[in-house]
């Protein structure tokens, strides 16, 4: 099955964030939401738009990811290095990287 | 250089609190993201990949040291300590907020500097030769007629939704540094036969997924029409570039499609119903610009310029240095210093707040208070004492900022790729890095000589890969990066596009490819002769054979 | 739909006629420009005044030998970022001379009433919740004009070198 999490840039700063559990939005994939089937991404989905409405963040979209060795990590290249930050700044990393990225 | 009246300033100013209220309107959930984006992208605020980035405009590259102090007190309160100087002299912040955007413009206003226009379907900064005004050929200086069209192009009330964004670039020497060709409107100062100077105007240049070299729509204006003259050439191309599809918008398709003569007898129509109204350029306005751009009281040839002399044949790296980063001034006793940018540390253009600073103190000590930023991504010095070459290079190596190559294999152009931007496909910056410490030997790069090395993530082509002796073209193929290899391009004033010269090669790969190319080139190249015109002598066969030999084999 | 003319808000006196519309006989319309050069003669026979409506693809050229008898040109905004009609309206003003209403019509971001302004547009069609008080404020954000344009606005340039008296 295909997972799935939302993700956006956060309005007032920029930064890359994914919708949580609580509904909020985290820096951290560790807390983030994920989504497996429809009734949840409608849920999800809803809870986006409006996120967008009220302009926390700006042009939310799903993203593919896999569950490996308990950490959520996303599938295409481009979305880990939004997710884990610039690979030439390891040292703005937001969280830590799994050797698996080849970032 | 120009510095602003009570009106330049007043305008900056009220765009400050325009954008304000923008920006709170957006903040408030007032407006959408579809509505904002227009508004923030006119102010040089794109949404990047990891954050936020802001395009700051530098006017024809030129910066005081007050306001590169500005910039790096920018830098340090507002971003992560660094900006990243891009190849449209233009310096970029990675990591601004929105909600403090307004007050960065506000910043910046205080130092008569702005991001209008950086972005978004209008003129973009206006570049000019970052050696104008000190170049030892030149006809005359670019910055005044940049300048002049700055103004003009500020929110224009007719050209601010342009079909697509509007480049334009200046230049005053024979010798081409702006890459005026890959322009959608080249400036040339030329002298007609009469001897009066003016400028051949050329369209249609441009890079992206369709290069195109700049083609002569008028081969001279007189001076006082320059103005009225591209107000009718904005207009047809307003009216008649293409509006249905975004890669077809740019004039360069404009001029493709109709053809240069028919753009031509459109623009010239449109130009006599105009030529003679408020735009005419006054004599007055012109001088009022010219003076601000006057050359400085030089000083005579001080005896201790031989100190220097001393100092470079007693130490060999001073030498390369001066060999290879400082050139001919048009005043005796001066020498433009060309500060690089690219170094193991950092990625090409990138500088820290403390070098800005830094850079900044030594513009005072040593050349006027003015840096300037070239469409290299490096900086120059442009009114050097030769008598203080060696300190000056003494203090910039302290920086970190003299590094012996520019020019050379390793002063690479290079966009931010997928690192920062959300529009790449591939990464560029780890390539470059990895080139330059494959030939980090300074003594190989300058034994390979003159080659520019050009890298984009992307093919909308913001590293010139087009343009590059040797280009290099980031792509996805399912999910992993690969790199494209072109080779021939040259941005100068015998600008050329890059040929592609076969199968992309993958990331582990690429470095060896070019490697293979500069060994080929010095295996076959004649005495004395540069990479470019052994390309241009021998065709791409020879490199072809050499990295893909299962290929060529195949084939034979 | 509401009109800002002038920086007022207005009831329009005019009534956009569809194409596939008939002409009602009395009132002031403005019709296409299709059906304008049809019917022109019988448009013009009318005891009511007549505008047309230009789609962005249109130019001024278009209409410039009929204005005398068009009280209205309505230039089109299919997409705020859609640039022609700017150039559209200043030729109408600068080149043709036109002295009657231009107005803006579609998709328009309220950054944009100073331009429209500057190119000669003094009336458009906005939506239900605009205000005057957002069109003064638009049209006052920035009071310093580097290009001559419709307005006759005076530049920068000239307010540097006023003509001698």
């Amino acid at each position: 099955m295909v997972l799935q999490v939302f993700t956006a840039n956060r309005v007032c700063d920029g930064i890359v964030v994914f919708l949580a559990e609580d509904g909020n939005w985290t820096t951290s994939l560790e807390e983030c939401r994920v989504i497996g089937d429809g009734g949840a991404l409608k849920q999800a989905m809803a809870t986006a738009e409006k996120a967008a409405e009220y302009a926390v963040v700006a042009d939310p979209y799903l993203i593919d990811v896999i569950e490996e060795n308990d950490a959520i990590r996303p599938i295409r290249y481009r979305e880990r290095i939004r997710a884990y930050g610039p690979p030439i700044h390891p040292d703005f990393a937001k969280q830590a990287i799994p050797a698996a990225t080849g970032l | 250089m120009y510095h602003y009246d009570e009106l330049d300033q007043r305008l900056v100013d009220e765009r400050v609190e325009q954008f304000r209220d923008q920006v709170t309107r957006r903040i408030a959930g007032e407006i959408t993201e579809d509505e904002f984006k227009p508004l923030r992208l006119m102010n040089g605020l794109y949404l990047q990949l990891h954050a936020y980035m802001l395009r700051i405009g530098i006017p024809y590259g030129v910066l005081s040291s007050v306001q590169l102090r500005k910039l790096a007190h920018i830098a340090r309160t507002y971003d992560r300590g660094y900006g990243h100087f891009t190849t449209r002299q233009c310096l970029q912040l990675n990591w601004p907020k929105l909600e403090e955007a307004p007050h960065i413009l506000a910043e910046l206003a205080e130092v008569q500097m702005h991001a209008i226009q950086t972005s978004g379907n209008s003129f973009r900064n206006i570049t000019a030769d970052q050696y104008a005004g000190v170049a030892a050929n030149e006809i005359e200086d670019s910055r005044i007629w940049a300048e002049i069209i700055r103004q003009w192009s500020l929110l224009h009330p007719e050209f601010s939704f342009l079909p697509r964004k509007f480049k334009i670039a200046v230049t005053g020497s024979p010798r081409d540094r702006t890459a005026v060709k890959f322009h959608d409107i080249g400036i040339v100062i030329r002298k007609n036969e009469k001897g009066e100077v003016g400028f051949e105007i050329l369209v249609g240049g441009g890079m992206g997924r369709t290069p195109m070299i700049g083609q002569t729509i008028r081969a001279f204006l007189p001076k006082k029409h320059l103005l009225s003259y591209l107000e009718a050439l904005l207009r047809i191309y307003n009216l008649m570039g293409r509006r249905d599809n975004k890669y077809k918008a740019r004039i360069k398709i404009l001029v493709f499609e109709l053809g240069i003569e028919e753009l031509q007898k459109l623009v010239e129509d449109e130009w006599n119903q105009i030529k003679d109204g408020p735009l005419a350029l006054p004599q007055d306005e012109i001088d009022r610009i010219s003076n601000q751009f006057a050359p400085p009281q030089w000083k005579k040839p001080q005896a201790a310029r031989l100190g220097a002399e001393v100092q470079r044949l007693k130490n060999p790296a001073f030498a390369d240095w001066v060999n290879v980063n400082v050139t001919g001034h048009k005043q005796p006793g001066y020498a433009i210093v060309n500060l690089s940018l690219k170094t193991l540390d950092a990625p090409p253009g990138d500088v820290t707040a403390e070098q800005m600073d830094g850079i900044a103190d030594l513009a005072e000590r040593y050349s006027l208070g003015e840096t300037r930023a070239t469409h290299e991504q490096n900086l120059v010095f442009a009114y050097v004492q030769e008598a203080d070459l060696y300190q000056l290079w003494r203090a910039l190596d302290e920086l970190g900022l003299a590094t012996p190559n520019v020019g050379l294999i390793s002063d690479i152009i290079c966009c931010p790729g997928l690192d920062y931007c959300a529009l790449a496909s591939a990464r560029s910056i780890p390539v470059a890095e990895r080139i330059s410490r494959r030939f980090r030997d300074l003594r190989r790069q300058n034994d390979i000589g003159g080659l520019k090395l050009k890298i984009s993530g992307c093919v909308n082509a913001c590293g010139h890969h087009h343009a590059g002796h040797i280009g290099i073209l980031g792509v996805d193929r399912q999910g992993e990066e690969f790199y494209q290899i072109t080779l021939g391009g040259s941005a100068d004033e015998n600008a050329s596009i890059g040929k592609i010269i076969g199968p992309a090669f993958s990331s582990e790969d690429v470095v060896e490819a070019v490697e293979t190319i500069v060994n080929t080139y010095v295996d076959i190249r004649e005495e004395g002769e540069a990479f470019l015109d052994t390309y241009r002598r021998v065709g791409e066969e020879p490199f072809k054979e050499r990295l893909y030999p299962e290929l060529t084999d195949a084939a034979a | 739909m509401p009109l800002l003319k002038d920086g007022k808000l207005i009831e329009d006196p005019w009534t956009h006629i569809p194409d596939e519309v008939a002409v009602p006989a009395s009132g002031p319309v403005i019709v296409g420009l299709k059906r304008w050069r049809e019917e022109r003669d019988s448009l013009c026979k009318r005891k009511d005044p007549v505008g047309v409506r230009l789609k962005s693809n249109h130019t001024a050229g278009d209409v410039a030998d009929d204005l005398e008898h068009l009280g209205v040109v309505a230039l089109a905004f299919p997409a705020f970022t859609d640039g022609r009609a700017y150039t559209n309206a200043r030729r109408l003003r600068e080149r043709y001379g036109y002295k009657g209403e231009i107005r803006a019509i579609g998709d328009a971001l309220r950054d944009q009433y100073l331009f429209m302004q500057r190119c000669g547009f003094d009336a458009l069609e906005v939506r239900e919740n605009e205000t005057e008080k957002n069109w003064q404020e638009a049209t006052n954000a920035i009071t310093v004009y580097y290009q001559p344009a419709a307005d006759g606005g005076k530049t920068a340039l000239q307010r540097r070198h006023p003509p001698a008296a």
